[in-house]
């Protein structure tokens, strides 16, 4: 809850230094970020004049270029819209992970479902689509690399990354790729993980991480002062879009992430030379729980 | 099914390894089916060459017939599950208009809801878990969360299960034959036989060897 200058100072630890429960021995506790956590008051530096209005106000997203790094879109699913590109990460002749253009699909509707949240929140953002599910002779840890690399080589302004890998060996290329994307002005935005596995990029502070939320209102986010994960977005019973033309209600953190990428697209559309760093800021004095009227 | 065979197309493909794991994974899928009253629920096992998804065990609906059904890399839910080891939930899917594509409906079987979360054992997505239509296909809302917190949980649990499983099962259970024939020699070495000190460095990491597996360290 946003404190101004006068507030007493907490007596007690604050949330993000206090000991985490170890379930799990030899795991660090925040490997597996509660999904359902309950708010309370914590210590804030608020910016009352980064409010909500300011920060989106009127805006549609319009000009970004977005990029979902998934299992493919279906760019003719009309709560999808136009997908401008569309690639896939195939094996090459030398068994390496190569990156082709593709026509718009998804066998899987995972990419379909999490391209749709992007779309609803931010209608006319420019979205595009890098297929990382491959045909199994390339790893998907490679794939995923491989797909990652083109997408910020591209210069888009978001990547959605509704993914994680939990592949110890990937994690250095990973956090490379990240820093690159940070330093590029790309945004990665990560959901992160809920299973008490350590997993990769979603613990990295270059990216913005996200976990979900109950609530179903799409731009009602919070900042978690437990991080790693930064924020808490919508991600339960999100109506999402299938492949085919169909819809279905979907549960988890991939749904989640979208709809931050969607209220990342919104800001960066109407403040088009934040950097990640600014744009994570402004996420977080924006977030129920810290901005203005919170 | 039986508990005591592994389906002979299992065992020849790998997917399975012995008794003790097929009947660990129809536990899994018995308790899963219990916690959420579940039409069914099933493990997939991933082919680490292809990518394929195996049904491996089975409770509930197709329960006599999906074991060893084959689905390619990447197909529906389970398929994207275990590429992006991310648990998940879809409900509504029969309003779905390509709800065909998915490895459940294939079965002949067409579940309302579809929950499913990785099996991750060391670093690897070995496999999915998979519950169809919770609570008798009408899950109330809001408990998606807490749901899929708690399969991701199980998922867990059964993850390193499969794992010690196949430690053990990798580590030898008993004395290398012989055993006391060495150390029948080397105690019977006089005080002053001249000893290599390559010998003597090869003894203490045998030892030091011996010891931490006894003492459960390795």
């Amino acid at each position: 809850m946003a404190l101004d200058a006068e507030s007493p100072p907490v007596l007690y630890a604050p949330p993000w230094r206090r000991e985490r429960p170890g379930q799990f021995p030899g795991l660090p506790a925040w490997s597996a970020p509660a999904v359902v956590t309950r708010n309370e008051r914590f210590d804030v530096s608020p910016f009352p004049e980064v409010s909500r209005q300011w920060a989106w106000g009127g805006a549609d997203g319009g000009g970004v270029r977005v990029c979902v790094v998934d299992s493919g879109v279906d760019g003719a699913h009309p709560l999808v819209g136009e997908v401008e590109e569309a690639w896939q990460v195939e094996t090459g002749a030398a068994g390496q992970p190569q990156v082709v253009p593709c026509p718009p699909r998804d066998q899987a509707g995972h990419g379909t479902a999490c391209a749709g949240i992007i779309r609803a929140v931010a209608p006319r953002a420019r979205l595009s689509s890098v297929r990382v599910l491959t045909d199994g002779k390339v790893g998907s840890g490679a794939a995923l690399l491989a797909g990652l690399e083109y997408a910020i080589e591209a210069g888009f302004d978001l990547i959605n990354m509704s993914l994680s890998t939990t592949r110890p060996e990937f994690r250095l290329r990973l956090a490379e790729l990240a820093d690159r994307a940070y330093f590029r002005r790309c945004v990665l935005v990560v959901s992160a993980h809920n299973l008490p596995v350590q997993s990769y990029p979603w613990t990295f502070s270059s990216v913005i991480s996200v976990a979900s939320h109950d609530e179903e209102d799409p731009l009602t986010f919070y900042y978690n002062p437990t991080p790693p994960a930064d924020f808490h977005a919508r991600g339960a019973r999100v109506l999402v879009a299938r492949p085919g033309g169909g819809t279905a209600r979907s549960t988890g953190n991939s749904f989640a992430a979208p709809h931050i990428t969607g209220i990342g697209a919104l800001i960066l559309s109407r403040h088009r030379w934040l950097t990640p760093f600014q744009l994570k800021s402004v996420l977080y004095h924006c977030a129920a729980n810290v901005g203005p009227g919170s | 099914m039986s508990q005591d065979v592994v389906p002979q197309g299992l065992a020849q493909q790998g997917v399975v390894r012995g008794v003790a794991e097929q009947q660990l994974l129809q536990s899994v899928v018995e308790v899963a089916r219990q916690v959420y009253s579940a039409a069914a629920t099933s493990v997939f096992m991933t082919d680490p060459d292809t990518g394929e998804l195996i049904f491996a065990a089975v409770a509930g609906e197709g329960e006599e017939t999906l074991i060893g059904t084959r689905f390619p890399a990447g197909t529906g839910i389970a398929g994207w599950v275990a590429a992006s080891c991310q648990p998940m939930i879809v409900d509504d899917v029969a309003e779905s208009g390509q709800f065909a594509g998915d490895a459940a409906a294939s079965t002949g079987f067409v579940p309302s809801s579809i929950m499913a979360a990785p099996l991750v054992a060391e670093g690897e997505c070995i496999g999915v878990l998979e519950v169809l239509d919770r609570y008798r296909a009408a899950p109330p809302p809001g408990r998606e969360l807490d749901d899929v917190s708690m399969l991701g949980l199980l998922a867990t649990q059964a993850a390193l299960a499969l794992a010690l499983l196949r430690r053990r099962a990798g580590a030898p259970t008993v004395p290398a034959a012989g055993t006391d024939a060495l150390l029948s020699r080397w105690a019977s070495r006089g005080p002053t036989t001249p000893v290599h000190p390559l010998a003597v460095t090869l003894l203490q990491a045998s030892v030091s060897l011996l010891e931490s597996r006894a003492n459960g360290l390795t």
